[in-house]
This record gives structure tokens, C-alpha cells and sequence, in this order.
């Protein structure tokens, strides 16, 4: 350790002027406006989230892109596929050539062939975010749901309501998800609530991610509550005769907005990567809708013939966790009033 | 031989001359072509004895009891230690598919009403401990494999036709293990007759499992399941030590064994060694290493290994690519809406397109297209039937949309189709049949079941299949034993073969002259008449359009340089395992 006699040089030498003037605009920024200002100087957030937005774009647009760039997602084009090795010919007409290591990528079919069937797997990625993007969305929206009316319900009442909500959180955190995802999704019958067959799975899959890790969101809020209902203003609030429910949704939530919205996109990745592990298990959407998960674990057989097939889901996958979890990690950073301005 | 006969051998070899330098066979390699010889002819033919030879195994053994025990590869290799009564002929090609004396002097003779057959075994055969052989163990051995609840795994033919022996509730059910049984007489030590509830033709080859083989009450003792820890040998190797599940297994010499009463099993290496529960890959890697002989399962290179192998000049010609006797399928549902229509389900007939189904086995190397229902290996395939011809096998959509004018659908319809979740080749299989339907308008939704359940409530429920509307379901067969009776009656005979669990006839076909002439195929033992009558069933089949055929299934087999002796057993659709021998000391 360096000691700490050693103060940084920029504050040696800083205008006394300039803080001044810092200090007067500090005074007229709200939260968000100085949370959004340090977001935009920190230029990895920022690429990060220009890529989430991007991918949010691709995945709504994707029927329109693949009709620009690309092939129907479940077209078989097996003309120039080896049906021995799966992989794709470097000449249709000339078998003997041998197999193109690149799996066909070219400007015709931008992320080449699937192995065996031929689909174009452009379109297949780009179907494979919706499903993707939809599951992590929706799961991470209803655990934030659940979470925060619950975490913040057990950390105003407090009491026996705290200990039963607290202990049904240590419960539910305990529970095998996994485990349980597979024999959930595995025995599932093929109708029920009103849908069927992949909206169903959907909705299945959103359930069990939502349902069984709000307790994640839900410590959270507890404890935000916690610190915030000693607070001035809502004793204010309070005294001047307002309703729990008043208290709860108008004075308290507000105030936990920030850390709820922060932590959502930080579960985002978390959430896409379960439904990749459930597609890869082989408990997720059922074929031909194009899933990375599934994708991946259909291209573990062929990683000689056919690399790219390999390493196309799994950058996808990459990136997106990557882009969201950086996202996530900047947006926490702006918001946090402890961090470096 | 005539003049054009030879003009096309000619083109043939210089074909098959270019093929070789075009491929990638380096240049002044001396890598002979041997690709597929153990299909046709013994590799590596020899009578050296002595070695180890060793197995692998990506599993634990299911049982090293006979009698418990129904996967075909323990089939096979239990005769290391276990005679049954009755066995495949040790031959090339289809004369494999022949049952053959083992234990037994000649073959079972029926009576002239079919419904007993006597066996005579040979007389002086003696166990591992010196104990002769007699009638009674081999009834106790059918007793415990087929009575009771304790040995399961096995198939229960026996218990299904074997007459006098309904209430008898098996050797563990206490008392006199035998009392009650009356399906078998051995009216001397040397003599067994069995008496049916009805004729039933193919019953030497039920004689072929090895729950024939014979189990002395006295040695058994009740141990029931126990017993594979050590089983009393009557073949030529006995267990070294005790076998315990998943530890391996360690076969020596028996020297009580006579080779001159057996001529099925060569004999000979000194030892066999069996280890369980290896990773499929290193299996395969280890074969072509040397550092293994032969893979216990027998189903050949792993799907990715082998479109590899196959296109590996080096590695080629140690490959066989030998019919599995399988027959993959989709089975069309009679009993559903708009299929319970001939014409809507020939319309789906005429849409398949079966090169891409092949394709979901691997092409070529995956199997044979069928254009009927029994496989080539059988007796009484047809080649000749062929009622939904297309152009390069990829199906006619403008005779489906006929039919489906015809069948009053114009504008097609949409159904459902069942796989099993864990075969990829099915679920990709799925894929292509439902791209080949959507040509012409028939809409389709792939419906993956878990696997173990698959057959007993889902597909296999007709309530189920029914009320879901599951149109399509992919399947596979391979019979127990190799006739077209052990494919047709499970998978279209109807009556109460359609049962509400657990039902193989996924078409639920049933139908009266299919039905009748099933019947009649139990009650000739006249092979010529059955070959017809399972020709005329598999001819209906087709026509009825109850089932779309996907694949003859072919399997890839590693022929490691150190095996001798090696040939592709029809029977057991694997090299048989009693003939094999190997260089590695």
C-alpha cells in the first residue's frame, strides 16, 4: 500500500474557482441528471448499452432483417450439406473438394449453414434473441414485480410479517432451480392455462426464473425500506396523517426505483443464461424455433467438421451477458452517490 | 454372366479406380481397401488362441445373468459363459439370422397341433464344477427368468405362451420352487417339452435368449438377482472372481467345457475383460488406439465420430457399415382426424421427402431408404413394393396435393408430431419431415417427450395420442429375434395388441386382414408361406399408409487391427463376440 500521505496531484493543483463552479452546478442537477452525465462519460457503459440496444432492435426487427439479409429461420437448404459429416461442401458440385471449415459464411448466408439441415444461421440468431431477449425480459420483470412488493411490504411492516416474508425468501433461495426447471419443463402436458405448445413453454419458463429468484430482488428492497422508513421525510409524511399505502408507493418506492432498475439489468444476463442452460438441457423451446442454447448443444457433435456453428451461438451468448452485465455495472456506478464523480 | 453384366463391372472399377485418387488416400500409402469386408467374409481369419480380449463398455453391464437380462449385446456376449438351448448360426450375412442347436441335440420338433415342441440336449455336458447339465435347470432357468417379480429386466415370452402355468407365481414365491410350473415336462434328463397356449411358429428363436441357459436350483439357491455376481458357467470361459456391478468383469478358461459338442464358439482367447461405465468417445478413441478390442454395446462410432472416420482415407478401410436390423419410422395415427382418411395419410406419404430424413441418420452411412416396412436383412422384404415413388427420394407434393383433394383437406390441415426429446436424429428427423409437409399445406407441431416415459404414457397411450392429436410419431424397432413377425405383430397387429399403455402399434392399425394374416403366420412353421405372408402384411402397410418408413439403419463399426476372426452377425446385428480372437498377448 502506498501511503496515504500521498494525495492525488489533480486535487494538489485544483482551481479553486472550478470546484466552485462545480460545486453551484452540482446544486441544480437532480439525481438522474448527474447519474445520466456520469453514464455518458464512461465510454464502456455506453458502448455496452449501444450494443443491448441494438441487440433489443435486431431481436424486434429481426422478421424484417432476415427478409433483407437472410433465409426463413427453418428452411432446410441440404443441397450443399455432406450428409456424412454434417458439414458444408466447399463445392455443392464437387464433393471431393471437401468441407468448407467455415461453415458456408458468405455474403449470400452472412453467418453461413447449419450443419445437417442448411438453415441459414443468421436468421436463426437473430430468432434465437427474440426468444432469448423475450424470456430474460419478462422473467426479470415479473421477479422485480414480486420482489419489490414483497421485500418492500416486509421491511415497512417489520414484525412477524418481516420474519415469514424473510424466511420464505431463505426458502426459496434454498430450492434447486435447475433441477427443477428440468423436471418442471420435462412433464409439463402440452396445454394449459389457456396456451399451448411454445407459448406455453414460454410462460412456463418465465414463471419458474420469476417466481423463484425474487428473493434476490426482494433482500434488496427489504433492506433499502429499511434504512429509508427512519428517514425525515417520511416521518413527514407520517405525521402529516398519510396512509401506509401513501407512505409505501408515493414516499418509499420512488426512492427505490434506482436500485430496483439497477439490479433488473444486472439479472437480465443471469436470466438469459438460464433459458441458454434449459434450451442446452434440452427442456426449453421445442424445435425448429431457434434457440442459443439449443443451438450450442446442437453444435457440440459437429465442433470439427463444423467450428463456426460452435462459436456463433456462443459469441451471441457472450456478448449479449457481457453487454448487459457492463451496462448493468455503469448504471450502478452512475447511480451511486459513494462513487468517484 | 452376360456381355452387359461385365460392361457395367467394368465401369463400376474404373469408377471405383477415379474414387480412389480423388480421395484422400495419400499418395503411395499402402492402406489396403478393406472398408465394409466384415459384412461379406471373416477378417483376419485365424485359430490362434490365447490373449486377452477386451471389451469396453459406456454403461454397467445390465446383468451378467442370462436371465435377466434383454439387450442384445449381453445376448451375445452372456454365451462366453451361458449355453442356451438354442443359438444364431455363426455365418456371414443373412444366414446369421438362423436359429441353431446349442445346447440342444438338433432342432425343437412341434407337435402336429404346434402347441408343444420337444428338445433334446446333449447328453454329458457338464458345468464349470463338474455337475452334468440336466432338463430340470433349464426349466428352473425359464421359471426365474419369466415367473415372479424378481428378475425383471428380461422379456417375458415364456410366461405369455407357455401353457398350464398361469397361477404359478415363480421359484421365490417360497416352497418348492417348481410347483405349479406345468409348461415344461422333462420326462428324462436329457428331454424337454414345452406346451403352449396357442401354435406359435417362431418358438425356436424364443429358445435363442439366454434364459434358456441352464441355472441348477441347487447352486442358485434363491438368490434371484444376486445370482450375476456369480454365475455357474456351461460355456467355455467362468467368472474369474466375483462380479461386481460396475467394477468389471474378468472371464478365464473353463476347462469342463467340450468344444467338440459346440461348434458355435471359437474360443479363443485365454481371458476377457470387460470395463464398464467408459465415456462413449474414449471408447472409440480407444479402439483406434489399440488400447481396446471391441465395444461391448455394439452400436459402432458415436454420430459425430463417425462422418469423421468415414471421410478419413487412414481410417476407412478399418470401418464396416453393416445393416443394424432397425428400422426407423414415423408412425402415421389412424385413429385422428383428417388421418383416419387413407388419402389424407398417403397425402403425407407422397409429401415426405426422404432424402432429408435419411439425412437426420447421417445419409448414406446411415442407413438404407425403404420404400416398404421390413427390413432387408428379413425374410419376406420385398423390393418390390413401392407405392410413393419420387424423383431423387424427394417426395411428390403434386400427388399429395392430390390426395389431398381427395381426401377433402385442398388446403391441407395441421397436426401434431411426437419425438423423443434425447435422440437428436429423431428430433432433427422431426424437422424435416415437418419443412416436407409445409410444401404442400400441411401444418405441423413437434411435440419432445422425455425418453423413459415416452412409450408407456405419451405416444404409447392411445387415450393420450388421441385427445392431443398427435398425427406423427417417430419411432424405432429393432425385433428380438430376426423374422418379420418379430417386427409386423408388435407394430400392427391390432385386437388387444393396441393396449392402453405402453402400446408399440403407434398407428393404432387394425386391421382385419392384416390382423389375420399375422394370425396365420404363427400357425405355419412353413418359412416360404411366412415369408409371403409378411411380404402380403408389409404390402398393406404401405398401402394403408399407416407408416411413414425413415431409415434401414446402418451402424458404424471401428474394426481395430488386433482382432481376429472378425465378421458382422446379422443375428445380433454386431461382430460376433464367440468367434473373435486377438493378437494383443
Amino acid at each position: 500500500m502506498t501511503a496515504p500521505l500521498d494525495a492525488p496531484e489533480s486535487a494538489q493543483q485544483a482551481d479553486p474557482e472550478a470546484i466552485a463552479r462545480g460545486a453551484r452546478n452540482v446544486a441544480s442537477r437532480s439525481l438522474t441528471q448527474i447519474a445520466w452525465q456520469r453514464l455518458r462519460r464512461d465510454k464502456i457503459a455506453m458502448i455496452a448499452g449501444l450494443i443491448v440496444l441494438l441487440l433489443i432492435l435486431a431481436a424486434v426487427f429481426a422478421p424484417l432483417l432476415v427478409k433483407w439479409f437472410g433465409y426463413p429461420p427453418t428452411e432446410f437448404n441440404q443441397a450443399p450439406i455432406d450428409p456424412a459429416t454434417g458439414g458444408v461442401y466447399k463445392d455443392p458440385d464437387n464433393p471431393f473438394a471437401g468441407i468448407d471449415k467455415t461453415g458456408g459464411i458468405s455474403w449470400d448466408h452472412l453467418l453461413g449453414l447449419e450443419p445437417k439441415t442448411g438453415r441459414d444461421l443468421f436468421s436463426r440468431i437473430l430468432y434465437g434473441a427474440q426468444i432469448s431477449l423475450l424470456v430474460a425480459f419478462l422473467s426479470t420483470i415479473l421477479c422485480v414485480f414480486i420482489g419489490t412488493v414483497l421485500g418492500i411490504i416486509a421491511g415497512y411492516v417489520g414484525g412477524w410479517v418481516d420474519t415469514v416474508i424473510s424466511r420464505a425468501m431463505d426458502i426459496f433461495l434454498a430450492f434447486p432451480l435447475l433441477l427443477f426447471a428440468i423436471a418442471l419443463v420435462g412433464v409439463i402436458p402440452d396445454s394449459a392455462f389457456g396456451l399451448t405448445g411454445n407459448g406455453l413453454r414460454v410462460g412456463l419458463i418465465v414463471f419458474i426464473i420469476g417466481f423463484f429468484n425474487w428473493p434476490y430482488v426482494g433482500r434488496i428492497v427489504r433492506g433499502q425500506t429499511l434504512t429509508l422508513k427512519e428517514r425525515e421525510f417520511v416521518e413527514a409524511a407520517r405525521s402529516l396523517g398519510a396512509s401506509n399505502r401513501h407512505i409505501l408507493f408515493r414516499e418509499l418506492l420512488p426512492n427505490l426505483l434506482t436500485p430496483i432498475l439497477v439490479y433488473a439489468t444486472l439479472l437480465i444476463p443471469t436470466n438469459i443464461l438460464f433459458e441458454a442452460a434449459l434450451s442446452f438441457l434440452g427442456v426449453g423451446i421445442s424445435p425448429p424455433t431457434p434457440t442459443w442454447g439449443r443451438m450450442l448443444s446442437e453444435a457440440l457433435p459437429y465442433y470439427t467438421t463444423s467450428p463456426h456453428f460452435v462459436i456463433i451461438p456462443g459469441v451471441a451468448i457472450f456478448i449479449t451477458v457481457l453487454a448487459f452485465n457492463l451496462f448493468g455495472d455503469g448504471l450502478r456506478d452512475a447511480f451511486d452517490p459513494r462513487s468517484s464523480d | 454372366m452376360n456381355k452387359r453384366g461385365l460392361g457395367s463391372v467394368a465401369v463400376a472399377t474404373a469408377t471405383v479406380l477415379l474414387l480412389g485418387a480423388c480421395g484422400s488416400v495419400e499418395e503411395g500409402s499402402d492402406v489396403e481397401d478393406t472398408y465394409n469386408f466384415a459384412t461379406e467374409q471373416v477378417v483376419n481369419p485365424s485359430d490362434a488362441t490365447g490373449g486377452t480380449l477386451r471389451f469396453g463398455y459406456s454403461d454397467q453391464i445390465e446383468s451378467t445373468d442370462p436371465g435377466n437380462t434383454y439387450y442384445g449385446y449381453n445376448w451375445n456376449f452372456t454365451r462366453f459363459y451361458a449355453r442356451a438351448l438354442m443359438t444364431y448360426a455363426p455365418d456371414v450375412g443373412t444366414a446369421g439370422t438362423a436359429a441353431v442347436p446349442d445346447l440342444a441335440v438338433d432342432l425343437p420338433v412341434p407337435s402336429d397341433d404346434g402347441l408343444s415342441w420337444t428338445v433334446k440336449i446333449h447328453p454329458g455336458l457338464k458345468y464349470e464344477d463338474g455337475t452334468e447339465i440336466v432338463a430340470e435347470d433349464i426349466k428352473y432357468a425359464v421359471a426365474r427368468s419369466n415367473y415372479g417379480e424378481e428378475l425383471l429386466n428380461g422379456p417375458k415370452y415364456f410366461q405369455e405362451l407357455l401353457a398350464d402355468s398361469d397361477s404359478y407365481a415363480g421359484p421365490y414365491a417360497g416352497g418348492d420352487p417348481l410347483a405349479g410350473f406345468g409348461g415344461i415336462e422333462t420326462p428324462d434328463d436329457h428331454t424337454l417339452v414345452f406346451k403352449l397356449k396357442r401354435p406359435f411358429a417362431d418358438f425356436p428363436y424364443i429358445l435363442t435368449e439366454p434364459q434358456s441357459a441352464p441355472v441348477p436350483v441347487d447352486t442358485e439357491e434363491g438368490k434371484g438377482e444376486l445370482y450375476q455376481t456369480r454365475v455357474l458357467s456351461s460355456g467355455p470361459y467362468k467368472f474369474a472372481e466375483d462380479y461386481q456391478p460396475g467394477s468389471g468383469l474378468h472371464l478365464v478358461r473353463n476347462d469342463q467345457w467340450d468344444p467338440a459338442t459346440d461348434p458355435i464358439r471359437k474360443a479363443l482367447p485365454d481371458e476377457i475383460t470387460v470395463e464398464e461405465e467408459l465415456d462413449p468417445n474414449e471408447i472409440d478413441q480407444r479402439l483406434m488406439t489399440g488400447a481396446l478390442d471391441v465395444d461391448l454395446g455394439g452400436n459402432g462410432l458415436s454420430p459425430a465420430a463417425k462422418g469423421a472416420a468415414i471421410s478419413d482415407g487412414q481410417i476407412k478401410p478399418r470401418l464396416d457399415n453393416p445393416s443394424t436390423g432397425a428400422v426407423r419410422y414415423a408412425a402415421i395415427n389412424t385413429q385422428v382426424e383428417p388421418l383416419d382418411d387413407v388419402a389424407c395419410r398417403q397425402a403425407i406419404m407422397f409429401a415426405a421427402d426422404h432424402d432429408s430424413l435419411r439425412r437426420a441418420w447421417g445419409g448414406e452411412i446411415g442407413g438404407e431408404i425403404p420404400t416398404q416396412f421390413l427390413p432387408p436383412t428379413l425374410a419376406g422384404h420385398d423390393a418390390t413394393i413401392d407405392f410413393y415413388p419420387s424423383e431423387d427420394d424427394k417426395g411428390d407434393a403434386d400427388l399429395a396435393l392430390e390426395k389431398l383433394q381427395e381426401c377433402g383437406e385442398p388446403d391441407g390441415f395441421s397436426t401434431n408430431i411426437a419425438v423423443r426429446s434425447d435422440r437428436p436424429a429423431e428430433v432433427e428427423a422431426a424437422q424435416a419431415l415437418q419443412q416436407s409437409l409445409e410444401r404442400v399445406g400441411i401444418s405441423t407441431e413437434i411435440k419432445e417427450y422425455p425418453s423413459s416415459p415416452f412409450t408407456k404414457s405419451y405416444a404409447g397411450s392411445p387415450e393420450y395420442a388421441n385427445s392431443n392429436d398427435i398425427g406423427l410419431t417417430f419411432y424405432g424397432w429393432i425385433p428380438d429375434w430376426p423374422t418379420g413377425y418379430g417386427v409386423l405383430y408388435p407394430l400392427l397387429y391390432g385386437g388387444d395388441n393396441i393396449r392402453a399403455q405402453s402400446n408399440s402399434n403407434l398407428s393404432q392399425l387394425d386391421d382385419p386382414d392384416i390382423n389375420r394374416l399375422l394370425e396365420r403366420s404363427t400357425e405355419t412353421t412353413d418359412p416360404d408361406e411366412q415369408a409371403a405372408i409378411y411380404a402380403n402384411v408389409d404390402r398393406l402397410v404401405m398401402e394403408n399408409a399407416a407408416i411413414v418408413p425413415a431409415v434401414f439403419e446402418k451402424s458404424v463399426l471401428y474394426r481395430p487391427e488386433n482382432l481376429t476372426n472378425v465378421y458382422f452377425h446379422s443375428g445380433y446385428a454386431m461382430y460376433d463376440f464367440m468367434a473373435l480372437g486377438t493378437t494383443n498377448k
